[in-house]
């Protein structure tokens, strides 16, 4: 069980870490880049001469953006080892598991660990202001535990109790609230900071579908094999 | 008989390695997305950005 989990984990994982590592340098680095200047003072965007939006030439960095790839196929493999781990799990109770609904499973990863917290606490571009680190991290785990478990609750449960947790679960964190700033002091235009949640929203979608699509066939291949 | 014993012992090892491979899985991502050591967050900066894992 456990090499079939990590089998199957480590290669969706992977993969779909690398395409996104790849969306990732071409539509978010840019935009992340852009951002670090104002966040440095080398751009300035309030009270300047000229508020221009023309983007500089950003090249590629063999160190930087080679150690984007494998923190980012480094950080699937470790979403993949959980999501496999559950569609074991779910296996086990009488599901079917296959590439084609391993895409609503990747949906659904999709909302627990990106759209859930960010509804609160959206992607940070460098330089925005931000409430303390761990606090933060608090949120966002217990966010992405309370929403995974709402996910697995629409798949799996049966009956009104099931869907009253659901809402509970996807509302409270952010009725309860994400740990926010004393005050608005970030440097970096808002237009940037826009732009780059909505890449980041963007190019996890894909992430997360493929990796459930990826996970679904792979799990489903190796059962064929192993019975 | 023997086929009995087997598949009984089979939930128990197999429930074990799912929860292993979770908590595998878990280790990966809390140490590439959000342990703050200077050398891995400076290496691994720019995913935690473009992951909306909280960073800084």
């Amino acid at each position: 069980m456990l090499g079939r989990i990590l089998t199957s984990g480590l290669i969706a994982g992977a993969a779909a870490g690398l395409c996104a590592a790849v969306l990732h340098l071409m539509f978010i680095q840019p935009v992340l880049l852009h951002a670090e200047l104002y966040e440095s003072g080398e751009l300035v965007h309030f009270g300047a001469a000229s508020g221009t939006a023309a983007r500089p030439g950003f090249g590629l960095d063999p160190v930087r953006d080679g150690l984007s790839v494998i923190f980012s196929m480094l950080t699937y493999a470790g979403f993949a080892l959980i999501l496999v781990a559950l569609m074991a799990l779910a296996e086990g109770r009488g599901a079917v598991i296959l590439a084609r609904n391993g895409l609503l499973w990747g949906v659904a990863g999709f909302v627990a660990v990106l759209l859930a917290p960010a509804f609160s606490l959206p992607p940070e571009v460098p330089g925005v202001a931000a409430a303390e680190i761990l606090p933060r991290q608090a949120w966002w785990f217990a966010t992405v535990f309370a929403a995974g478990a709402a996910m697995w609750l629409l798949a799996f449960g049966r009956g009104w109790r099931a869907w009253g947790a659901v809402a509970v679960l996807l509302l409270a964190p952010h009725a309860i609230g994400a740990p926010e700033p004393d005050g608005f002091a970030g440097p970096v235009p808002t237009e940037l900071g826009a732009l780059f949640a909505a890449r980041v929203l963007g190019v996890g979608l894909v992430a997360w579908v493929l990796l459930g699509l990826l996970s679904g066939f792979l799990w489903s291949s190796g059962d064929e094999t192993a019975s | 008989m023997t086929t009995r014993t087997i598949s009984e012992a089979r939930p128990a090892s197999a429930s074990f390695g799912m929860l292993l491979a979770a908590l595998l899985g878990l280790g990966i991502v809390v140490l590439a997305g959000h342990v703050q050591a200077d050398a891995l967050h400076a290496a691994a900066h720019d995913v935690r950005h473009a992951n909306g894992f909280p960073c800084h």
